[in-house]
């Protein structure tokens, strides 16, 4: 329903391509090691491998039993033992623990380690120190883009958020950069690349010096992508902590879409077991709601189980030829369209009853309120209340940043959650997900509560010491620069959409997604040099008019937009709805699908 | 035409062999060959002469000279012989020069006389003195065998891999054999000796006695042996002046022929030609030349000068001081061409041009007799052919004339054999130029391949003319032209004389960006020759940090590889230096180059959380960085530490650190746990139960329900829990209990600073409506229509609601009206809202 795509929308590039070529890597590397083994994954790689690869194509190459990489002794028997991991000093203590395990037992056995996407030295270095670089062989399996659906790839790395936000490591850079190339060997270069931020600019830079190692081939074809946008998660933090609304984004902040596949419990698949459920544009009702204020979804639904009772109805007056056309041919349709409305319709009921519970509407309210920057005090209040609330820590914690980077101001309370969260707040703070307040603003109701937790002179200190590190957050003046916060006349219609504010109730239009539409309305950086000096990042743009002239005028209307830190559904549904609106396509590439949450997690400390 | 065919001589019914002369020497040579060690490289490689080897011992003082010549004598190189004396020379595959010495030492020169490198072929030989020596090529590469003083044999199949092997004793032998030779079988080398009448083959397990097949009788020694180029045949001379020629493996007997002379030959070499029917062996005396194969006759020389046969694969090349010839086989096409009275469609052509090219009818004449017999193709390409082996230019061009003149009458001739051909030759001639000195035939340079000409090319340091041969051939540039440069550039860093920046400057303006050069490996090579600055200076213009980082941390120059490596982005390569320096640096040193290097800094971080947690705690140290010294000691007060005393010691060190950060406040929470630990600690003392590792919040809620409220509030007060926050946390923690008395009471204990709408709510969850009631009436007004919504009065709720007039609150209660019951409810909201509208 909703919005059709313009009948002059460009046709996106078929990426399933990049699936198969992941298989056909995999299978290679698996047929190395010739005969019957064992294969060891590790958990985060289960759920893209069996987008890749499912269990009976890894049966079909020998691949006898299947176990995950855990903390536990493996009970293999297998005389070949192949490793599929993430490149992490963790994975190579627990494969150098099977090994030496084996090593003291007399045991010995073939041992491969396949790393994904790439391998690091640091990896061979444990090996090494413990003893078994000559025992395993090692390989890699370049597989770092996942289609998760037409116009999504992501290569699901959430450790790129804190890795290089917090930890400032820049290895993932590389495995960027590599993606990039295939991308660009794959479907042409692309004319014309913009970027913010210094992780996207290190990544082009790196992509740039491996196009140029590499030259020739990929120069003769003609760019099936015009576009190429590159940004950093940090330069919009509060984008991805607001809640979501839209139907996507809800389904994943309340049931956790994981690697694009959900899994609905008992209470939505109102049977007795829980179900796993693909969500992507094959699945028709799902497509057509996904985008959807979620305020919207249910009356859609409701309309689309009327249509559905209608066609089921259709076959009363038929005579027998009819009805066999009709169940040869349409039934299953019918069906399997019933069984996902059955299936949404759950979640969205589900959804209700949680978000009722929590009293959203407060919730909402009060961010809203945040975002516009009014009422300060009662959001405060009621940030507050929820800590004493106990609610969820996570919860807790996104709130405060989000007054933090809206507000400038700080709310500590550590009481409440333990010593392992100072870790956290230092995380947040040097992640630039908290800010501290500058010394002369405003005393809100925070900082006087600041006051009371410790004495009046320590406060004014804990001032005075961060705010010569902290960055500082330029969010009000950016907001008003850009326009994010639309002035409503009236009621906002959610039915009928005027901008990309409607993904957040009307109230706020994504501080990234903006940044994209003003960058591509000009086709550069000018005139935004305000607003690029408030974010405190540096830009970039470059056009290779050779390129740019080659290009076909339908090719220069699709977007490849590249996400480093994690994208979230909010920001994908909003340029899918500019993408509309001015007859482009996006493309979403990112590190790994994000939500607020998830955001919160990278950054706590957790005890062991 | 005639006298073309005069050095043609006929060996029996079908073959004719020809000689030729390819240059006339330049070297001047002074002494007679005989007075020399001689050794020449095939494929027209150059020639090396070692004058006075030791052997003659005429006066210790002379000191030998080795020479080295390109195959037309010009001097390569000389040098004065200081090493021991030498037994044997040989070019290896890659044409360095061999020296075998008496000692078993094998010294190894380049082209140039320039020494590259050396190696021993075992201590039995050093103790056992080389007899005799022989250098041989395999599929392999070169090999050396050693013929040592006590008989043995010890053979090496490729020097560029040394793998020594003693080759099995042959029993009873008493003295040196005859004659012996290497033959390679199988891809295994072996050796083939005569002692007397008899044949031995040695393999690296056995030694076998072995007999040729037809031999004549009456042999009693067998003089000279020699194998073919390609290691297929064989042939013995024996002590009766009869010649045996077979197969190398000894199974089969090609020919025999017996030449009455029985003086040990000076040479004996094989002549004959890739896949040719014909086998003929040249045996050289002092004076005298002789080709024998399978004929009654043999075709006889005289030699004037004495003179040094070297075996080629499709001929044999003769030198002397003053002259340079080649003996071959006249090949197929060229007979059928030039053979007296030919009518082959080949000699017709040929003739037919000629006559064009005198204006004469003729021409049409011969051409039509081709035509009729449909054999122009034929003939055009037995014109290409034959022209490739001509070895002079007007021949070539008179037959290539003659093959482009048949073609213009051939519809559909495929051209790219005739163009290849024009482009070989040319090529083929501009080597085979006297100053070039490479007399390459067209078989010997389709079998060496244009890269390895290239390549000995280069090796001459010909550089200008291995260009223009790939600019002319139009190479691709990765193969050609930029290698060479290359090459030439690892030349140029040699030049001593040379500053270092005229050097870098002059590759760099040569070289520029062409692609597939690789200034890492200039630079290597600059390294390799000591000039570290100028391998520095090469390394600036190399594109690829992964190649700079290596050579770098090679040459001690670990910073400069530091700032490369980050430059790179390539985290690994960081990694790879990072581990570098810390093995180099002491540990204050290399803390220092971190600090300055943000982005490594953070990456060995990282491992160190991971690895080892000591060194992170002085990499903090070290930076003052007491911030991040406090959460590190925070993580260790929970993750490493056991003992509640040694997390406490813990914490105080973190706080201390946080006070030396000047972060009140975060030393403030940690004092805080502090404390709290050590209180927990008593309450599990004293109270029983779990309390540690609780946060404030949880403590105090725990004691609670274990109905401690006297130290829950003592908790509360030491550790200024905010009264908000005290009153939440009770409230949840009774209702829980369900200890509805003690709620109450503690509900009426002062104001409530939360206000009684979480009562109310908080009761509802648990279910209890009666005591939400309770509270219900006590909420505040502006949110008393919530409360009594929530337990349920809508009734009460509307009547509140329309006595605030608040719209808001009308809606509220209005949406949870439901039909049947609340009709009359939502009926007297209505009136309310239409009266609050006349209004």
């Amino acid at each position: 329903m909703a919005f059709p795509h313009r009948p002059d929308a460009p046709e996106l590039p078929d990426f399933s391509m990049l699936k198969r070529l992941a298989r056909d890597q995999l299978i290679y590397l698996l047929e190395q090691l010739p005969g019957k083994k064992d294969l060891f994954i590790e958990a985060d790689l289960m759920s893209p491998l069996d987008r890749i690869a499912n269990v009976s194509i890894l049966k079909q190459h020998e691949v006898d039993k299947l176990y995950k990489v855990e903390n536990k002794p493996a009970l293999s028997s297998s005389e070949q033992l192949c490793f599929l991991v993430r490149p992490r000093i963790k994975n190579m203590r627990y494969i150098a623990n099977l090994v030496n395990a084996d090593k003291l037992a007399g045991r010995t056995r073939k041992y491969k380690v396949i790393f994904s996407p790439q391998k690091f030295y640091a990896c061979e270095m444990v090996l090494e120190e413990e003893g078994i670089y000559g025992d395993v062989s090692c390989d890699e399996w370049a597989f770092s883009l996942l289609p998760l659906d037409v116009d999504l790839l992501s290569m699901e790395l959430p450790e790129f958020f804190r890795d290089y936000f917090l930890e400032g490591d820049q290895r993932w850079i590389n495995t960027v950069a590599q993606a990039l190339h295939l991308l660009s060997t794959l479907y042409g270069s692309f004319p014309n690349c913009y970027g913010i931020g210094r992780c996207a600019k290190m990544s082009y830079e790196l992509w740039r010096k491996l196009e140029e190692e590499e030259d020739g081939e990929t120069k003769g074809r003609r760019p099936e992508i015009g576009h190429i946008f590159l940004l950093d998660r940090d330069m919009d933090f509060v984008t991805a902590l607001c809640s979501q609304v839209v139907y996507e984004g809800l389904v994943d902040d309340t049931f956790r879409i994981k690697c694009g596949s959900v899994d609905f419990g008992p209470e939505v698949t109102s049977s007795d077991k829980s179900l796993k459920v693909l969500l992507n544009a094959e699945d028709k009702v799902f497509n057509e709601i996904r985008n959807e204020h979620f305020s919207n979804v249910f009356g859609f639904l409701s309309q689309k189980a009327r249509n559905l009772q209608a066609q089921y109805d259709r076959r009363r007056g038929m005579d027998i030829k009819q009805m066999k056309n009709f169940v040869s041919q349409e039934l299953k349709g019918l069906k399997q369209e019933h069984r996902l409305l059955s299936l949404h319709i759950g979640a969205c009921e589900s959804i209700m009853k949680k978000k009722t519970k929590q009293d959203f509407q407060e919730l909402i309210k009060t961010e809203h309120a945040l975002l516009e920057g009014f009422n300060i005090r009662e959001s405060t209040s009621y940030i507050e209340e929820h800590i004493d609330r106990q609610v969820s820590p996570i919860e807790s914690l996104r709130l405060m940043c989000l007054l933090s980077i809206t507000e400038n101001a700080e709310l500590p309370s550590l009481q409440s959650y333990g010593p392992e969260h100072l870790l956290t707040f230092s995380n947040l703070r040097r992640a630039g997900l908290l800010t501290e307040q500058a010394p002369g603003d405003t005393l809100t109701a925070v900082e006087s509560k600041v006051s009371k937790l410790v004495t009046d002179k320590a406060a004014g200190k804990i001032t005075d010491a961060f705010s010569s590190l902290a960055k500082r957050s330029n969010f009000r003046a950016i907001s008003k620069k850009l326009n994010l916060i639309p002035r409503v006349d009236g009621e906002y219609d959610l039915k009928v959409p005027r901008d990309m504010a409607y993904v957040f109730s009307g109230a706020y239009v994504p501080l990234s997604c903006r940044i994209i539409e003003q960058v591509l309305e000009r086709r550069s950086w000018q005139g935004l040099d305000e607003v690029v000096r408030l974010l405190n990042c540096s830009e970039f743009a470059f056009t290779d008019m050779t390129k740019d002239d080659r290009a076909s005028s339908e090719s220069l209307r699709l977007i490849l937009v590249v996400f480093l830190g994690g994208c979230t559904f909010s920001e994908i549904s909003a340029l899918r709805f500019l993408g509309r609106e001015k007859g482009y396509r996006f493309i979403f590439l990112t590190t790994a699908v994000t939500n607020s949450a998830r955001l919160m997690e990278a950054m706590s400390e957790v005890k062991a | 035409m005639d006298c073309y065919t005069a050095n043609w001589n006929p060996l029996g019914d079908s073959a004719f062999y020809r000689k030729y002369e390819l240059y006339s020497m330049d070297w001047d040579l002074k002494e007679e060959l005989r007075d020399c060690l001689v050794a020449a490289a095939p494929y027209g490689g150059p020639i090396a002469l070692l004058r006075n080897p030791w052997r003659k011992e005429k006066a210790a003082s002379v000191r030998p000279v080795l020479d080295i010549y390109s195959a037309s004598g010009m001097p390569l190189a000389s040098l004065l012989w200081k090493s021991g004396p030498v037994v044997s020379l040989g070019w290896s595959a890659e044409e360095e020069l061999l020296c075998v010495q008496e000692d078993g030492a094998v010294l190894v020169y380049g082209l140039h006389g320039d020494f590259r490198r050396h190696f021993s072929m075992g201590n039995e030989v050093l103790q056992n003195r080389v007899l005799d020596a022989r250098i041989f090529h395999t599929e392999f590469g070169s090999g050396v065998a050693i013929l040592t003083g006590a008989h043995r044999f010890t053979l090496s199949a490729n020097v560029g891999d040394l793998k020594l092997r003693r080759m099995p004793e042959v029993p009873g032998l008493q003295s040196a054999p005859s004659c012996w030779t290497t033959l390679c079988q199988d891809r295994v080398a072996h050796i083939l000796l005569a002692v007397g009448p008899d044949l031995y083959l040695l393999d690296h397990a056995a030694c076998s006695a072995v007999t040729p097949p037809g031999l004549a009788p009456g042999v009693s020694s067998f003089l000279q042996m020699a194998v073919s180029f390609t290691y297929r045949h064989l042939a013995l001379f024996t002590d009766t002046g009869y010649i045996w020629m077979g197969t190398a493996s000894l199974k089969e007997k090609l020919c025999e022929f017996n030449c009455n002379i029985r003086a040990p030959p000076k040479q004996m070499v094989w002549c004959s030609r890739p896949r040719s029917k014909e086998r003929a062996v040249v045996v050289a005396w002092e004076r005298r030349l002789m080709v024998v194969g399978d004929a009654p006759e043999s075709i006889q020389f005289v030699l004037d000068e004495d003179s040094y046969l070297v075996p080629e694969l499709d001929g044999v090349r003769i030198f002397s001081r003053s002259t340079h010839e080649f003996l071959h086989e006249v090949p197929a096409a060229s007979e059928e061409i030039f053979k007296i009275a030919s009518m082959a469609p080949g000699a017709l052509l040929l003739e037919a041009q000629k006559e064009y090219e005198k204006e004469s009818q003729k021409a049409d004449e011969y051409l039509r007799e081709i035509q009729e017999l449909g054999q122009l193709t034929q003939a055009v390409q037995q014109c290409i052919e034959a022209a490739g082996h001509e070895h002079q230019p007007d021949m070539q061009k008179s037959l290539l004339r003659a093959a482009s003149f048949g073609k213009c009458f051939l519809d559909r001739f495929p051209p790219d054999s005739f163009v290849c051909m024009c482009q070989d030759l040319r090529v083929l001639n501009a080597v085979r130029d006297y100053h070039i000195g490479i007399p390459l035939t067209y078989s010997q340079y389709k079998q060496l391949t244009i890269q390895v000409l290239l390549d000995r090319l280069v090796l001459r340091r010909l550089y200008p003319l291995a260009i223009q041969i790939c600019e002319y051939l139009r190479l691709p540039e990765v193969q050609g032209v930029s290698r060479i440069l290359a090459h030439w550039a690892c030349y140029k860093v040699q030049q001593k004389d040379v500053s270092d920046e005229d050097v870098a400057r002059a590759i760099n303006q040569k070289l520029g960006d062409t692609p597939g050069v690789s200034y890492s490996d200039i630079a290597a090579r600059a390294y390799g020759c000591g000039r570290t600055e100028l391998a520095i200076k090469l390394l600036e213009y190399e594109p690829r940090s992964g190649e700079q980082v290596p050579l770098l941390l090679k040459m001690k120059r670990s910073k400069l590889a530091l700032s490369k490596a980050i430059e790179s982005g390539d985290t690994d390569l960081v990694f790879t230096v990072l581990l570098h320096l810390k093995n180099e640096l002491n540990r204050g040193d290399f803390f220092m180059t971190l600090r300055n290097q943000p982005m490594a800094l953070s990456l060995y971080r990282q491992f160190c959380k991971h690895q080892e947690l000591e060194t992170l705690k002085d990499l903090y140290n070290q930076d003052d960085n007491h911030q991040e010294l406090g959460s590190f000691h925070i993580r260790a007060s929970y993750a490493t530490e056991e003992r509640i005393e040694g997390r406490v010691a813990a914490l105080q060190t973190a706080a201390d650190a946080f006070y030396k950060a000047k972060n009140e406040f975060a030393a403030k929470a940690t004092e805080d746990q502090m404390r709290l630990l050590r209180l927990q600690r008593r309450l599990e003392d004293e109270l029983g139960g779990q309390f540690l590792d609780l946060s404030l919040h949880d403590t105090v809620t725990t004691l609670i329900l274990g109905g401690h409220n006297k130290r829950a509030e003592q908790l509360a007060r030491d550790f200024r829990i905010p009264d908000k926050r005290l009153w939440w946390l009770k409230l949840t923690a009774l209702a829980d209990l369900e200890d509805w008395e003690e709620l109450e009471k503690f509900s009426k204990s002062k104001k409530s600073p939360i206000g009684y709408l979480p009562f109310v709510e908080i009761c509802m969850k648990q279910h209890n409506k009666y005591e939400a009631k309770k509270y219900a009436s006590r909420v505040g007004p502006e949110q008393k229509v919530k409360a009594l919504l929530l337990v349920g009065d809508v009734a009460q709720a509307a009547d509140v609601a329309i006595e605030h007039r608040n719209e808001a609150e009308l809606s509220l209660v209005l949406s949870h009206c439901t039909g049947a019951t609340d009709g009359a409810t939502a009926d007297k909201i209505q009136r309310a809202r239409a009266q609050a509208q006349k209004k």
